[in-house]
């Protein structure tokens, strides 16, 4: 484990009450982030990995265990705290690109920045960004018009216009072709190994998988393999 | 940025927004209307009373401002308030309702004539008959009317004398004998309309009148046209708020569904700002900046609309009803709009505002 990581679970446990019955989503995770490292978290559906991504992104609280991102203890924010948490230092990537339809591909840029209460002017990072996903052209169009590998860029450029500790992306490529997927993986190691981003990638796919710096493999709540 | 997204919204679901516009815009334009109406009606009454050319006004005891009540009074009043220090004219008159807020008037023609300084005839002339009568040119003009025709009133047939010009007195006209025995009020009238000498001796000669008649509504003009305001018209105020206690209701209905609709429908919106670290503030303020637009909009639209009223009733019922336009009302109309569509746009904005990103993304 490394000595100061972005990303620090302790113990993480939820369990999530479906009527009359207790379903425990994480049964004790232990899990270390190293800054600017590519991390899959891989695994079926129901292994918890859609949960940890929930808590680690501050949109979910665990019910015990610690949660550290970048120093931030988690577990003890209160819903306001996450909700600034997620402004700040987390960035978001979904299956199904989650663009506002009735915006630009600037504009869905421009509103994360709004949302944490910056304006694009001025940021000659962002311009290198654009460049690199390859969407400078492609801005003033809205979701509707663009492709679905293109709609992913605009949402991966969004996730990282707040320059976030974290990208967290959730099957990135799972609503895409496979030269839109590979194209959108290119641009997530580019991100990684240019600019230093710290990538928690999470997928059921090997191939996705093998993009990754280290790959921990989840299954019935718990990391049952970690490549790391 | 969110006025961009709120303007982007709108324009996304433009029949709702404009549905929502409209709505808003009726229920202003109630507000404006009925207010317009109420004001116009009474301004064009304080306007015929004043065409009289009369000083003081002497009501029977007991009578309402503007009463419909037809002869409560001995005509022998019109000689007793003749025979007072520095009156010069006393006519009496007499008003009678027909249907809604038509009345016929009875007087002397010739004691009105000398007092108003007579009617300006826009067609035909003076009455010579019992069975003539004269119109304004409001009323003429929405009924079709002009001298000679025949109009059918009080169970009985009168020929159009004359049209005459509007703001004099009363909308139709007939002398006050035959309206007396028409009624079966021989000897009765409504009121008097006095002419003093001096405008300078009005007070006096009312403090005189109220010495000698106890009891009896006593106005100077200026008094009486300034009392005929929708305060003092029993039950118009009270019912003027109901109008606008239903339009309000209106308001909010219609912001309501158009605004929880609107938040089902941007659930998955919603779930996406909330996951960028969109603050419940921060969803609130959308979705009010767009009532307020919807508002502004409907508003203006309302105002709109209160002109095209106005033309349409005075196209169709100029004798009937009188509507002003109000700006003085502009303001509170949209005022109270926009109350309306606020509290509609709470529950929504609430639910909204507490909606859980993670169940607003999965929200298909």
């Amino acid at each position: 484990m490394s000595e100061n990581p972005i990303i620090r679970v302790r113990d993480l446990r939820k369990v999530y009450r479906v009527g009359e019955v207790e379903v425990h989503a994480l049964r004790g995770v232990n899990l270390d982030v190293p800054r600017g490292e590519f991390l899959c978290v891989a695994g079926p559906s129901g292994s918890g990995k859609s949960t940890l991504f929930h808590i680690l992104g501050g949109l979910l609280a665990p019910t015990s265990g610690a949660v550290f991102v970048d120093g931030h203890d988690l577990s003890r924010l209160s819903d306001s705290e996450r909700t600034a948490l997620r402004r700040r230092m987390v960035g978001f990537v979904f299956q199904k690109f989650n663009l506002l339809p009735t915006l630009t591909a600037a504009d869905n840029i421009a509103i994360a920045r709004h949302i944490a209460g910056r304006s694009l002017d001025h940021d000659p990072w962002f311009r290198q960004v654009l460049d690199l996903l390859g969407i400078a052209d492609r801005l003033h169009h809205k979701p509707s018009k663009l492709s679905g590998g293109e709609q992913q860029r605009v949402a991966i450029a969004r996730a990282i216009v707040n320059h976030p500790a974290i990208l967290l992306a959730d099957e990135p490529t799972g609503n895409l072709d496979s030269q839109n997927s590979a194209a959108v993986l290119r641009v997530l190691r580019d991100l990684n190994e240019r600019l230093g981003q710290t990538i928690l990638l999470i997928t059921h796919d090997p191939v996705v998988a093998s993009y990754a710096h280290r790959v921990v493999r989840m299954l019935d709540g718990r990391i049952v393999d970690d490549t790391g | 940025m969110i006025n961009k997204l709120v303007f982007e919204n709108l324009k996304h679901r433009p029949v709702r927004t404009a549905l929502s516009i409209l709505a808003i815009g009726v229920e202003v334009t109630m507000m404006l209307t009925l207010v317009g109406l109420s004001r116009g009606m009474l301004a064009d009454v304080a306007r015929r009373a004043r065409g009289v050319g009369a000083d003081i006004v002497v009501r029977p005891p007991g009578t309402s401002l503007i009463g419909l009540s037809s002869a409560p009074m001995s005509e022998k009043m019109v000689d007793f308030l003749r025979r007072q220090p520095h009156v010069t004219h006393a006519v009496g008159s007499m008003t009678h309702p027909l249907s809604g807020v038509t009345t016929i008037t009875g007087v002397d023609l010739r004691e009105f004539d000398e007092i108003s300084g007579g009617f300006k005839y826009l067609d035909g002339g003076p009455i010579r008959n019992r069975d003539e009568i004269l119109v304004d040119n409001f009323y003429a003009r929405q009924n079709n009317l002009r001298a000679g025709s025949t109009l059918y009133l009080l169970n009985r047939n009168w020929r159009v004398a004359g049209v005459v010009e509007e703001g004099k007195l009363a909308r139709l006209v007939i002398p006050l004998d035959v309206l007396q025995d028409l009624t079966a009020n021989p000897g009765r009238i409504s009121q008097v309309w006095v002419k003093v000498d001096h405008p300078a001796n009005v007070p006096k000669v009312i403090a005189s009148l109220k010495e000698k008649l106890p009891g009896y509504p006593i106005y100077s003009m200026e008094e009486l046209t300034s009392l005929i305001s929708v305060n003092n018209v029993p039950g118009l105020k009270a019912f003027i708020t109901v109008i606008v206690a239903l339009a309000i209701v209106v308001g909010f209905l219609v912001v309501f569904l158009s605004m929880y609709t609107a938040v089902l429908e941007r659930t998955r919106e919603i779930g996406i700002l909330k996951a960028l670290g969109a603050s419940p503030f921060y969803i609130l303020d959308i979705l009010f900046r767009e009532t307020l637009l919807l508002a502004l909009a409907g508003t203006l639209l309302g105002i709109l609309f209160s002109y095209l009223t106005r033309w349409v009733i005075m196209s169709w019922a100029p004798a009937s009803l009188t509507q002003m336009i109000v700006p003085d009302w502009w303001g509170i109309a949209g005022a109270i709009a926009l109350a309306g569509a606020l509290l509609g746009a709470s529950y929504p904005g609430w639910r909204a505002a507490r909606q859980d990103p993670i169940e607003a993304l999965a929200y298909e």
